[in-house]
């Protein structure tokens, strides 16, 4: 592997949470409904059905591009993708090709492993509709276009992933960005984020992009998406050590096996026939409706990390807070009553979830105040616990003494117990380290 | 009471001064059509015994209706094989708004499948016959809504126009025929063709009934995205302001015609300057380049628009599709593959501009422009077979206003040798439908058209 340097690019399809579908008033939201049932003819594509486009969907996808550090495009336009499949009901999707709402943007965040700053580029985020769901039983398939027309962001990144680590952290970072944006639930298991890495190898010192490409279809979790690549990685660089071409294709993931499958193998470039939706107008963003809708992001992910680091939290701490907006907003309400605590110790506090979600930021605050306090132990009191705990433990007391010193976190948490809590664990560590070595 | 020849404005001043019931008005025209339908094919299907409305200004009135508009719970077919069994669930905004006003629909109209074509013969239900001449086609692809209403089986119709369809067959059918701005009036429920052409329209007896069925249509559909939300005027009274105009002839729109229909021209014009009105000669792009640009352009959207009917759903799969549809797909799906894209789509595109431009400085000079609606008066049926691009030659005349978007209506004026309808058309600029229709009902005041209309309701007397 050595040898070979990777080229990984990412798609992600994120299906917004509007009220209603794209084009048609249908319900957006189609789980678990029964199958056809929510649809009609604009989203079923009857002869004489029009598209109208949903102008919460297009602001939602400007709000992504924004929070992404895009150029929004004020010019922009739907286009047809034309396709035969049974889930397209229009034989086209309609979706964006040359003017996407938004193009050339950024995600910056804090690796965990390595403990620096990345960035990774946006190339182009563009606004479509979702497709009906095929399940094949009995050697039949049936259609359900329940979904069919459901708001669909996908955002498409430079092919400038180097490994699996890093494909992995920017899904998790955009999965959060986008469920701080508020514009989908962004639940994996239901398929509202979806990811394709299109992955391939070239030599180390090559600048051309490989000859091929290989995409990895609806991938739904983090993990698989990391596992999907490796897999990838390693089955290409043995198809080129063989002096061979991998094929351009597009493949699957097996969950079970942990291995991707050929889907289908892209001779050429597919010709879509691309052409200006006539049935919408084209789009035009004024500055004022850009920077109304400014106004509406939040703090961002990236944002409160950096701002958690500086007030004094621990960059893996700040990922969690970052990570977990409900912890996050619990330690942002902690201090919005109590500036005086410790940060980091808050966080702490928080992650290790000493300090509970469900009570009052008040209740929540006083907790943060106490467990923070250091402990007063009475010496006396703790004479006592440490020779009752020796006494009652002489075995242990022996292994200690052999050299398995690790057992003096037994007493630890002995003494503990008999001081009932009452106790700084660090003073009780010292107290009997100085008594276990007499 | 005998109604032979009366329009919707007169039938609704004898329906509301009790000289004739609306039930009777309706049962004259379900007998009339049922009695001469096999004979000329108009319609594909009458709706009969509905129940007739009792309110609304058109309660009563019956129209034919072309067989694209989509309605609720009646086969609506495109004339296609493919859709002969599809009944839809959604009604078109136009026969909506039809409906809200008290109109019935008696019966959808047969038109060239797809809408593919300008005399019904591409038709996968048979040709429709020429009221004038049985032996001869209608024109298209509104044929049938033209040869119900040229043989008052219906007092008036709707048909849709993506370059021509509605004017050519009414020219040749001796009618009045509105072909409306883009976007003036929904498509919604209108089974696409060119999508960014498709206009619906009226095709009557009288300018006035055109002007009543616009006013009825017209308006911004929050169900259709191109529709536009320009406010709709009071045509029949913009229709009576009997304005002084100054009216281009483009001198390019007066080459390879019909010596009857140039001559037909020539008196129009000369009774349009005795009537006080100022002719002036223009000129605009020569009709072919708005051929090649709304050929290239129509075959793109119509080989997209026909990619729903996949086999999936309807029943029938797509060796269900006709020779003219499979033609237009094929051609369509060339100009937008790749490397094709911007020889063709592109081009077609930018050249489209060019043509609105043209209009847009004709229109700084003059308030209407003036040209034969038709090269020719109508042919036999089955001469559509020599010509490799049949619409698009019949329809020349007719493209500039198509591909630019703007409105036009033809107005019947007097015969040719053969004693056939000649179609004159009068061409607006953008959302100008009032001063169109004020020119042509002058017009129709001084001439009555040389007796076209009234000549036209006593073929089938």
């Amino acid at each position: 592997m050595n040898k070979y340097e990777p080229v990984i690019g990412l798609e992600i399809h994120v299906e917004l949470s509007t009220k209603s579908k794209m084009f048609c008033q249908c319900s957006a939201n189609y789980f678990g409904k029964e199958p056809n049932s929510n649809t009609c003819p604009v989203c079923l594509g009857m002869p004489g059905a029009l598209p109208v486009p949903n102008r919460q969907a297009v602001e939602s996808t400007i709000k992504i591009g924004q929070a992404l550090k895009c150029k929004i495009n004020q010019h922009s336009k739907f286009d047809r993708k034309h396709y035969f499949y049974p889930d397209l009901a229009k034989g086209y999707q309609i979706s964006q090709y040359d003017q996407p709402i938004a193009e050339h943007g950024e995600l910056t965040f804090y690796d965990k492993k390595t403990n620096e700053y990345k960035t990774f580029h946006i190339q182009r985020i563009h606004l479509e509709e979702d497709t009906g769901k095929l399940t094949h039983a009995d050697g039949d398939t049936l259609v359900d276009f329940n979904r069919c027309s459901v708001p669909l962001v996908e955002i498409v990144t430079e092919p400038e992933f180097r490994n699996s680590d890093d494909v992995k952290q920017f899904l998790e970072e955009l999965h959060t960005l986008i469920e701080y944006l508020d514009v989908s639930d962004a639940d994996m298991e239901k398929g509202s984020m979806r990811m394709e890495p299109n992955i391939s190898i070239r030599p180390i010192g090559q600048k051309d992009y490989p000859p091929y490409k290989v995409e990895v279809k609806n991938i739904n979790s983090f993990n698989f998406a990391k596992k999907a690549v490796e897999f990838e990685l390693v089955r290409q660089a043995e198809i080129l050590d063989r002096g061979e071409i991998p094929a351009q294709e597009t493949r699957g993931y097996n969950e079970d096996k942990q291995e991707t499958y050929s889907q289908r193998t892209k001779e050429n470039a597919k010709d879509y026939r691309y052409f200006p939706e006539p049935d919408i107008p084209p789009m035009v963003f004024s500055d004022e409706l850009l920077e109304k809708i400014k106004q509406t992001l939040p703090e961002l992910p990236f944002q409160r990390f950096t701002r958690l680091v500086n007030s004094g939290v621990s960059p893996a701490f700040a990922i969690i807070l970052t990570q977990n907006v409900v912890k996050g907003n619990r330690f942002d309400e902690i201090f919005s009553v109590r500036k005086s605590l410790d940060p980091n110790l808050t966080a702490s506090a928080i992650v290790n979830n000493r300090i509970s979600t469900d009570i009052s930021v008040a209740e929540a605050a006083d907790k943060a105040e106490e467990l923070l306090k250091p402990k007063e132990t009475d010496t006396g009191a703790l004479t006592d616990a440490i020779e009752k705990a020796i006494t009652a433990n002489p075995k242990v007391y022996e292994d200690y003494k052999a050299g398995k010193t690790n057992s003096i976190m037994f007493f630890v948490g002995q003494v503990m117990r008999e001081m009932k809590g009452k106790a700084d664990a660090s003073v009780v560590k010292q107290a009997l380290e100085k008594r276990l070595e007499q | 009471m005998d109604i032979l020849g009366k329009s919707i404005i007169q039938l609704q001043d004898l329906i509301s001064s009790k000289k004739i019931s609306s039930a009777e008005v309706y049962s004259y025209f379900m007998a009339r059509a049922k009695k001469h339908n096999n004979d000329l094919n108009a319609f594909l299907t009458l709706v009969d015994e509905q129940t007739i409305k009792h309110d609304g200004d058109m309660a009563g009135i019956p129209l034919a209706v072309k067989d694209n508009f989509c309605t609720e719970g009646v086969r609506t077919t495109a004339s296609a094989k493919l859709l002969e069994d599809f009944v839809p669930q959604y009604e078109s905004t136009v026969t909506q708004r039809l409906y809200d006003n008290g109109a019935t629909i008696l019966g959808k109209t047969n038109l060239d499948a797809w809408a593919h074509g300008s005399s019904t013969e591409t038709s996968d239900f048979g040709p429709s016959k020429n009221p004038w001449d049985i032996t001869r086609a209608p024109g298209g692809s509104s044929g049938g809504t033209g040869a119900a209403v040229s043989a008052y089986l219906t007092p008036a119709g709707i048909g849709s126009e993506t370059a021509g369809s509605i004017r050519l067959p009414a020219a040749w059918c001796g009618l009045v025929g509105l072909k409306p701005t883009y976007g003036r009036v929904s498509r919604f429920g209108v089974i696409a063709m060119g999508s960014s052409f498709d206009c619906p329209g009226p095709m009557t007896l009288t300018v006035e009934d055109s002007a009543y069925l616009l006013q009825l249509i017209a308006g911004h559909d929050p169900y259709d995205a191109t529709s536009s939300t320009e406010a709709v005027p009071d045509y029949l009274k913009q229709m009576k302001e009997k304005k002084k105009f100054t009216i281009g002839l483009p001198k390019e729109y007066m080459e390879g015609l019909d010596a009857d229909i140039e001559k037909r021209v020539r008196d129009a014009l000369k009774v349009l300057e005795s009537m006080g009105h100022t002719i002036k000669e223009v000129s605009l792009l020569p009709p072919k380049y708005s051929i090649s640009v709304y050929t290239i352009l129509q075959r793109a959207e119509v080989s997209s628009n026909l990619a729903r009917f996949d086999g999936i759903r309807y029943g029938k799969d797509r060796t269900h599709f006709g020779s003219e549809a499979k033609r237009r797909i094929m051609l369509g799906a060339y100009t937008l593959s790749h490397g094709h894209y911007d020889a063709f789509y592109t081009k077609a595109q930018k050249v489209k501009t060019l043509i609105i431009e043209d209009m847009q400085r004709v229109f700084q000079d003059v308030d209407l422009l003036i040209a034969p609606s038709t090269p020719v008066t109508a042919l036999t049926l089955g001469e559509f077979h020599k010509f490799a691009f049949f619409g698009e030659t019949m329809d020349a005349l007719d493209e500039a206003a198509a591909v630019a978007g703007t409105p036009a209506i033809n107005i019947p004026f007097g015969f040719d040798s053969q004693g056939l309808p000649v179609g004159i058309q009068i061409m607006g600029n953008y959302f100008e439908e009032g001063k169109i229709l004020d020119l042509a009902y002058q017009f129709e005041q001084e001439t009555k058209f040389d007796g076209v209309i009234e000549k036209g309701v006593k073929n089938y007397e």
